[in-house]
């Protein structure tokens, strides 16, 4: 063609250059995203999984003959000279004083599995790792096999079943000990166990994981009282914020006059959601605990005072300051689908003869539902992670009582909780033992995502439900 | 055919008149805006009791906010103004005793484009019923078979009552939509560009529909089809630019109209 100007032929190549690859590019970006939550996902179950799986023992005999046994945990450079060192978990710190070992590769004149090294995972004190000589019970002894056998059949009892009996322990190095059946939790010999045995053991544990208290200041035991805590805590923040923000929603997408002002307050609520949890915890600590809770105390808890009973930090505190901090996620989104329903749904509804509220109960809000949801979802994603404000307004290290029991009223909202996402960080950074406690911080973060996870689900689930149900894509 | 029920004065402009046993409703120097501007000027005239009425006039000349102020849909909007009488039945519809939950069941609508309400069929017919009172169940399935079939949709949706509504073709929406105000036995029956959409079966179909409920109640159409109006309507009024240009009866507006613009407008000549 003769009208077209002769320099726009190269950019117009140009541009399809670009053409062929830009899919490449947002595939790209696509699969280095999955690629680092695949990732991060498999750090977490390996770690966090294979901490239950029962580890071999190995019995190592030194250069300098010294003896102890113990589970390989992993292996680096040394610092100063070449070649590898070892660390081991050897356990008995009542014992050895010690319960790690680092060992260079090239000390080591001897390493075996024995078959009967055992391993009793005991409370108060941490793990043993030795042999098990012999069982007494008043006038009754049982060694070698037989005392095994008696260990194992003992354990499988319920505790307050157990009988008063005595463990005649060895250590690797052949120091005697004795041990009361009372301080044993579980008892293990993983060279022995076959691989049917040791997914056994290991699903064992992980569900001791799962449905026990914590052991030896978080460094041990299981997590429910956080799990309990973390979830209990979300189900109540949703159950105060959903109400909240759908009518906030409705109050300024349907009644409120499209003014200025409601644009301005628009505009706020959607900052808000950007404000750093932190300083919704410090709110919640001066509003809802001092100011609030410090009053409540004053009318109805005065008999106890000067202890607290709601003027510090508790189960509901918590729930409201996160709702709060969610707010303003469940306001928005739940604007977008009050603001998405065609204005001739809610005209064809009030020509029909439907006052306000029965157009907005019987045809907006029900088309809006799965927006709402889409709002609690994200703010259970939101609140199901928040730690930083959750130390300010209520979250402990160890609560002694679970804020649900069989006491009147029941559900005790002024109680201090656990939370997974504070015992992972209590875990990681306040035990007095780091090397034991990084795979319970796996495991934990595996757990912490895995129930976001579910949550999320749960409300997915119902989103989808509600939505089928209705036959519509809304 | 009706017999007449109006009478000319001559004067002009012409204005078509109606004893009041015939007038049903009466609007009266009407003017509306949309915040500020302007969308219906001092309109005058009155609709006859079961007869079809029809509006006709240019795309934006105010013939839909015409239909939305007689049940006055407006009150929804903030920034509509008006000024002037709207009298339905001898009643101010703005009277300070007027329940207008009550006036806009009375004056069922239907919509330019079909709005089913996301549930099955059976419950928007249902809806209409549903706020006015608590009836049987039986009576209630009655009242939606008589308004389906008045919609002539019965026949295709009574083995599917309880699907979703928005499964249905445009046309059927459409006349859904009919039955659904039907159902709440309105007195007039205010349709804007009920077939608009539609295909020559579905909108012949509606046009029968049309015919038939004249004897129940009165009917306004809007339309952009001269046609139809010229087929269904027994009065036509034409608009333009939210004025009211002319009106009288159908066969006489379309044969012989009064004035220059609405012959072009008619016959379709730019103006
Ligand atoms: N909600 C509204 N806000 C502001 N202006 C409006 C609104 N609805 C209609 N208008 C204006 O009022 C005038 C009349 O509109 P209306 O919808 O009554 O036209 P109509 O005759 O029904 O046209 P059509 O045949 O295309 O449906 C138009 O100029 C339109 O722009
Ligand atoms: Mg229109």
């Amino acid at each position: 063609m003769t009208g077209v100007p002769a320099d726009t032929a190269p950019s117009r190549r140009r541009l399809h250059w670009l053409d062929g690859l830009w899919p490449w590019l947002c595939a790209a970006s696509v699969a280095l995203s999955l690629l680092m939550l695949g990732a991060l996902l498999t750090l977490l179950l390996v770690r966090g999984l294979g901490h239950f799986w029962p580890a071999t023992l190995e019995e190592v005999t030194l250069r300098s003959g010294e003896t102890f046994a113990g589970q390989a945990v992993r292996e680096v450079a040394l610092p100063q000279q070449p070649g590898d060192e070892r660390l081991y978990f050897t356990g008995n710190r009542d014992i050895e004083s010690v319960r790690w070992r680092w060992v260079a590769i090239d000390d080591i004149a001897m390493q075996a599995q024995p078959m009967d090294l055992i391993r009793l995972e005991r409370s108060p004190w941490d793990d043993f790792i030795g042999r098990l000589v012999a069982i007494e019970q008043h006038d009754q002894r049982w060694e070698g096999d037989a005392a095994w056998q008696q260990l194992t059949s003992l354990l499988a009892l319920p505790v307050s079943q157990r009988p008063d009996s005595q463990l005649l322990l060895i250590t690797a190095s052949g120091q005697a000990v004795q041990q009361p059946l009372a301080n044993v939790v579980s008892a293990q010999a993983p060279n022995a166990m076959t691989w049917r045995q040791k997914t056994l053991a290991w699903s064992q544990s992980v569900w001791r994981f799962l449905s026990e208290g914590p052991r030896a200041a978080n460094t041990g035991g299981g997590v429910w009282p956080a799990i309990f805590g973390t979830v209990l805590m979300v189900i109540l923040m949703s159950v105060i914020v959903t109400p909240f923000g759908v009518l906030a929603a409705i109050y300024l997408n349907e009644i409120a006059h499209q003014g200025r002002l409601t644009r301005f307050v628009r505009i706020g609520v959607r900052n808000l959601a950007g404000v750093p949890s932190i300083v919704y915890g410090v709110f919640g600590l001066g509003v809802f605990v001092y100011g609030i809770g410090g009053s409540l105390d004053e009318w109805f808890f005065s008999e106890t005072l000067p202890s607290p009973t709601f003027g510090t930090g508790g189960l509901l505190w918590a729930s409201l300051t996160l709702a709060l901090l969610t707010l303003p996620v469940v306001i928005v989104a739940t604007e977008e689908g009050l603001a998405r329903i065609p204005e001739a749904q809610r005209e064809g509804a009030v020509a029909l003869g439907a006052t306000r509220l029965e157009m907005l109960t019987r045809i907006v809000l029900p088309m809006a539902a799965p927006a709402m949801l889409t709002g609690m979802i994200l703010a259970i994603a939101r609140a199901a992670g928040e730690v930083a404000p959750l130390m300010l307004v209520g979250v402990a290290k160890l609560a002694p009582q679970m804020p649900v029991d069989g006491e009147f009223p029941y559900l005790h909202l002024e109680r201090k909780f656990m939370h997974l996402g504070y015992h992972l960080f209590d875990t990681a950074f306040h035990g007095d033992d780091v090397q034991a406690a990084i795979p319970l911080v796996y495991a934990t973060a595996l757990l912490l995502v895995l129930i976001v996870l579910v949550l999320n689900l749960t409300a997915i689930f119902l989103r989808h439900y509600l939505r089928r149900q209705r036959g519509s894509e809304c | 055919m009706l017999a007449p029920l109006h009478s000319v004065n001559t004067s002009q402009p012409p204005v078509t008149h109606f004893p009041p046993e015939h007038c049903c409703l009466s609007i009266d120097h009407l003017s509306l805006a949309y915040a500020g501007k302007e969308a219906l000027r001092d309109l005058t005239l009155s609709i006859p009791r079961h007869r079809v009425t029809a509006f006709i006039g240019p795309s934006g000349c105010g013939k839909s906010t015409l239909l939305r102020a007689i049940n006055r849909l407006h009150d929804l909007n903030e920034a509509v103004s008006h000024s002037g009488q709207i009298v339905l039945e001898g009643q101010d519809i703005h009277g300070p005793q007027v329940n207008v939950t009550e006036l806009r069941r009375r004056v069922g609508m239907v919509f330019q484009t079909p709005n089913p309400f996301p549930m099955s069929i059976y419950e928007n017919v249902a809806f209409g019923l549903r706020l006015q009172q608590r009836l049987p169940k039986r009576k209630r399935d009655d009242i939606i078979e008589w308004a389906l079939t008045s919609a002539a949709l019965w026949d295709e949706v009574k083995d599917r009552l309880h699907r979703s509504a928005w499964q249905l073709s445009g046309g059927q929406q459409q006349r859904l939509v009919i039955a659904r105000t039907l159902a709440v036995k309105p007195d007039v029956l205010l349709l804007d560009e009920p077939a608009s959409a539609l295909d020559p079966i579905s909108t012949l179909k509606i046009e029968e529909l049309i015919r038939n409920l004249k004897s129940e109640l009165t009917l306004v159409l809007v339309t952009h089809n001269m046609q139809q109006a010229a087929r269904v309507s027994d009065y036509t009024a034409f608009l333009h630019q939210g004025e009211l240009i002319e009106y009288g009866p159908t066969d006489q507006l379309f044969t012989n109209p009064r004035l220059q613009r609405t012959e072009n407008y008619i016959t379709g000549r730019v103006t």
